[in-house]
């Protein structure tokens, strides 16, 4: 909509639908004002989802005329939260917006397949499950999450890069939805089932993104098939450099109750009070799967032996033919920022202030961005 | 996710383990049900069809129906128990306790501490409890604070299939006795239940709605009583927190206490009676050990000292009602020294 007397537009902000299984978001903090002048990017209020606390971003600059959704409301995707005008539309014009306003038809792209959930491939005999969205002539991307996660750790990203183009998340195995039989759990069967994915689904050419141990696993599948792997974008990976934090470690596979949990992926992020309870609970019920203890005893038992990275790869994923770059977070207590730095003089690394090991989730935008444009260049 | 009834979560427990492990079975009263008619391989399945299914593929040899004896069907599972198999027994309502009490808890219950440590009783009773249905007073109550009271019982009350599911597989692996209550009106009640098993462990207290002013400890169909009024209350301005203990032994004490430091007040919804139940130990342990951090009397809805009545207006009166939840909290938050 337009305000009449200026043609300049009034823009209805509204609660975003990120990832799966995102139905409503609960409004935590507006971090501006009614009356302030906003510029589009701009931070503007944050959203409490099933994970963490995240951002969202002011779409189009101007004032923020209006606030619609108070602090503590929890309210469904597309329901109106503010306006954003200028100052010269008058206040009936803005009342006239908010008493008109219809949350749109959940008719977007990706709809039918948020709606769908994830699928499963079969490779190397095992059930992969996937989740995917968008279509387009753009080179696919597939993600790989880290250990103890699953696809949904995208659900941020996935969105945002599926403009043009299928973006893939897939759970490895031994995660989410995925056999929790895993072989020998070790690098070289994890890129294994990765690239048995590729193959599975069709996809000759790739971006990949890889957190963590997702982040190796991308490594060893650029090595692999340099022939698929267009870029590489790691984030906090495993793989460069021989130390982890093995409290983490051990306390995630240890954890069956609440408390141990939460006590362990507090680790991960910068910011605990971010975490969800669902997140928590999530994990837990992940965990109380049959099967999935004794794929996470094993993955951690080749990768991170007596708390060390078996897997070193950094000489590899700085000699790769095809573009790299390395994003990580300033506080990282999973896996030190010194990894990062190391390889600083060799490949573009971005290295984000105030970010613990989930760079994805904590600075989802941001991150957002620069993958955008690594993969645009 | 698919949604599955608590019926469908207990009967998929019991499928799973059983082809899990050959030492689980199933004995009890019509838990097979009708196996007699002609041509016919699967049957009832129990008054309810809960175990239906397990017959046909598993067979007369472990899934076994008993004449009307709950201290047969006790003692022989108790026996069974203790010599090597795992049994999930039905004691069809809880009401019939009085005829097998001895075997569950002067016999099963004790077998692990008289025989110094050396015997164990993987033993699971799947038993119904509560009011709603019109079954009167010997088929409606809610005796759950009477296993609660036994050393050497474990006791499971849940809420909701997800739980359901993974209590139950836990309680079959567990290698003590173990009484699994479920309410006789919640069998329908559904929600997402993972495909493949899994186990929840006892003791673990579920946070079912968050909130800061209040703090309601609520068991079974009674949790999604307090849900409702928390609902109704949200609207007046008071955020009650919900917390769901799931077993009563062993009872989260740490995550009740946690909640209560947090909200300063508590209420607790109990449809069993009110002399030495649930609701007053629960009430005593935070007396006892969070006191500096209540504002105000822990409050206790229940239902009243008296049989549950047949007449469906009485019976009505006698369940804890959301209205009477919501009332109890509002007294609580209203409390001023």
């Amino acid at each position: 909509m337009t305000d009449p007397s200026t043609g300049s537009p009034i823009t209805a902000l509204t609660m975003p639908k990120w990832g799966l299984v995102m139905s409503e978001g609960k409004i935590v903090a507006w971090k501006k004002r009614e009356g302030e002048s906003v510029a589009a990017g701009e931070e503007i209020l944050e959203i409490e989802t099933t994970k963490i606390t995240n951002v969202v971003e002011t779409p189009q600059s101007g004032t923020l005329r209006r606030i619609v959704a108070p602090e503590g409301a929890t309210l469904p995707v597309g329901a109106l939260l503010a306006v954003i005008a200028q100052r010269s539309a008058s206040d009936p014009e803005i009342d006239a917006f908010v008493a008109g306003f219809k949350a749109p038809e959940v008719a977007e792209e990706g709809a039918a397949a948020a709606e769908a959930g994830p699928r499963a491939i079969e490779a190397g005999g095992r059930r992969l499950s996937y989740f995917e969205l968008g279509q387009g002539a753009g080179t696919p991307l597939l993600f790989l999450h880290g250990f103890g996660a699953d696809l949904n750790s995208w659900m941020f990203l996935q969105p945002a890069l599926a403009e043009g183009r299928r973006a893939i998340a897939l759970d490895l195995p031994g995660h989410g939805g995925s056999s929790k039989e895993v072989g020998a759990g070790d690098a070289a069967s994890l890129a294994e089932a990765a690239e048995g994915a590729l193959e599975a689904l069709g996809i000759e050419s790739v971006h990949l993104v890889g957190h963590s141990l997702g982040g190796a696993v991308a490594v060893l599948v650029a090595r692999r098939r340099p022939d698929k792997v267009r870029s590489l974008n790691l984030i906090a990976s495993a793989g460069l450099g021989p130390e982890i934090n093995a409290a983490f470690i051990d306390g995630f596979i240890r954890a069956s109750r609440r408390r141990e949990a939460q006590e362990a992926l507090s680790l991960l992020v910068h910011d605990p009070a971010l975490l969800s309870r669902r997140m928590v609970e999530d994990v837990l019920r992940y965990k109380r799967l049959d099967g999935v203890s004794a794929a996470l005893e094993k993955i951690a038992a080749e990768w991170f032996p007596n708390g060390v990275q078996r897997v070193g790869i950094a000489e590899v994923a700085a000699n790769l033919p095809m573009p790299v770059q390395i994003i990580w977070g300033r506080e990282d207590r999973i896996i030190p920022v010194s990894h990062a730095e190391r390889l600083a003089s060799r490949l573009p690394v971005h290295i984000l202030e105030g970010v613990g090991h989930l760079p994805h989730m904590e600075k989802a935008q941001e991150v957002a961005a620069l993958l955008k444009a690594f993969i645009a260049a | 996710m698919p949604e599955k009834s608590i019926r469908q979560a207990i009967n998929e427990a019991l499928a799973q383990e059983m082809r899990r492990d050959p030492r689980v079975v199933v004995i009890g009263e019509d838990v097979a049900g009708g196996a007699a008619t002609e041509g016919e391989r699967d049957c009832a399945g129990g008054v309810l069809g809960v175990t239906k299914g397990l017959f046909a593929e598993f067979g007369d040899a472990r899934v076994i129906d008993t004449p009307i004896t709950e201290s047969a069907i006790m003692g022989a599972a108790a026996g069974a128990a203790a010599t090597g198999l795992r049994p999930v027994a039905e004691l069809m309502f809880c009401d019939f306790l009085g005829v097998c009490f001895d075997q569950i808890f002067n016999q099963a219950a004790k077998f692990r501490y008289m025989f110094g440590g050396k015997a164990r009783t993987p033993l699971v009773i799947r038993t119904m409890i509560g009011a709603g249905r019109g079954s009167a007073a010997q088929h409606s109550q809610s005796l759950y604070h009477i296993f609660t009271s036994v050393p050497g019982l474990k006791c499971v009350v849940p809420s909701n299939a997800y739980d359901a599911k993974g209590l139950l597989i836990e309680a079959i692996r567990d290698d003590d006795p173990v009484v699994f209550c479920e309410h006789k009106l919640m069998y329908d009640l559904k929600c997402e239940v993972p495909d493949e098993p899994y186990r929840i462990p006892f003791g673990e207290a579920a946070v079912v709605r968050e909130g800061e002013d209040v703090s309601i400890v609520a068991l079974s169909r009674m949790v999604h009583y307090s849900l409702e009024a928390a609902e109704t209350l949200a609207r007046e301005g008071i955020e009650c927190e919900i917390i769901d203990p799931r077993t009563t032994s062993p009872l989260d004490e740490e995550g009740i206490l946690e909640s209560v430091e947090h909200t300063g007040r508590l209420v607790i919804v109990d449809e069993a009676t009110p002399r030495c139940g649930l609701a007053v130990d629960i009430a005593a342990l935070v007396a006892d050990k969070a006191f500096a951090a209540l504002k105000a009397p822990p409050k206790r809805v229940t239902a009243p000292f008296t049989p549950v009545p047949f007449a469906p207006s009485l019976e009505k009166l006698y369940i804890p009602s959301p209205e009477r939840i919501a009332g109890a909290v509002r007294e609580v938050v209203r409390y001023r020294r």
